[in-house]
């Protein structure tokens, strides 16, 4: 196995997770593009401590995913509140902000 | 090592098939099921990767947990559950160049700095213990940080979505 087969796999993955954050419009959506892009970045550190000998990236690793999983944790509940007040979770139609 | 290659390819091309997927299907119960199959193929590319622990990790915490809050957000957020015309934004061909560019960007780097470099074969399954050890041994500050972290965001998440 080689080092790049799974470094190129996490980009394409990071790549498709970039264009949905970029593309998609619902809230949900966009969270689950974020989750394509965390996981494509836990590749990266598992290859890596493969390459090294090393546990530091599995350390790492888990440190990732659970603070992906408090960042989907409060990401839903911002978005229930948006829903909330504006029965919609447009993320284009959320232009209170605009000057 | 042929028959991990292998496997490697399989699973990838369904990483990959359903991570497009997640960004194109135009139902947003779909895109989660489909991202259920990306995170499993990634716990299993972390088994090839001889991290078994971060793999069941992987496997408790996001098909377990994670897409159970997903269907929640999309069942509490939406009238129906079918599809959807406007989960897209107008300009949503902007990121077709806009993400391309950064792969090819990535793809050259990585290809000039690692070429054929080979991982190492004979290496053993990483066992949970040295995983601990290291977690609660030079790890521990950022563990406790951790802790404080997922503490914050229960309260948070249950401060932000409770009807007053």
């Amino acid at each position: 196995m080689l080092v790049n087969q799974f470094l190129i796999l996490a980009a394409v993955l990071f790549c498709i997770g970039v264009y949905g954050v970029i593309a998609r419009r619902n809230a949900v959506m966009v969270l689950m593009s974020i989750e394509l892009i965390l996981n494509s970045v836990n590749i990266n550190f598992l290859a890596f401590a493969l390459r090294n000998g090393s546990v530091d990236g599995h350390v790492f690793a888990l440190y990732i995913i659970a603070v992906a999983a408090a960042e989907v944790g409060v990401g839903l509940a911002l978005v229930l509140l948006v829903y909330r007040n504006r029965k919609s979770i447009a993320l284009d139609e959320l232009s209170e902000m605009k000057g | 090592m042929v028959a991990q290659n292998i496997a490697f390819g399989i699973i990838a091309v369904i990483m990959v098939v359903g991570a497009l997927r997640v960004v194109t299907v135009n139902n947003v119960v779909h895109a989660a099921l489909w991202l259920v199959l990306v995170l499993a193929g990634a716990a299993a590319q972390y088994i090839l990767l001889t991290a078994e622990f971060v793999a069941v990790t992987q496997v408790l915490v996001y098909i377990g947990a994670v897409m159970v809050l997903f269907l929640f957000g999309t069942m509490l957020t939406r009238a129906q559950l079918g599809k959807e015309k406007l989960l897209n934004n107008p300009t949503w061909y902007l990121g077709i160049p806009a993400s391309l560019l950064l792969l090819g960007v990535m793809i050259l780097a990585l290809i000039s700095s690692f070429g054929d470099e080979k991982l190492p074969t004979d290496s053993e399954l990483v066992s949970t213990q040295a995983i601990s050890d290291q977690i609660f041994g030079p790890y521990l500050l950022p563990f406790w940080a951790l802790s404080f972290v997922l503490l914050v965001a229960v309260i948070g998440a249950i401060v932000l979505a409770r009807k007053d």
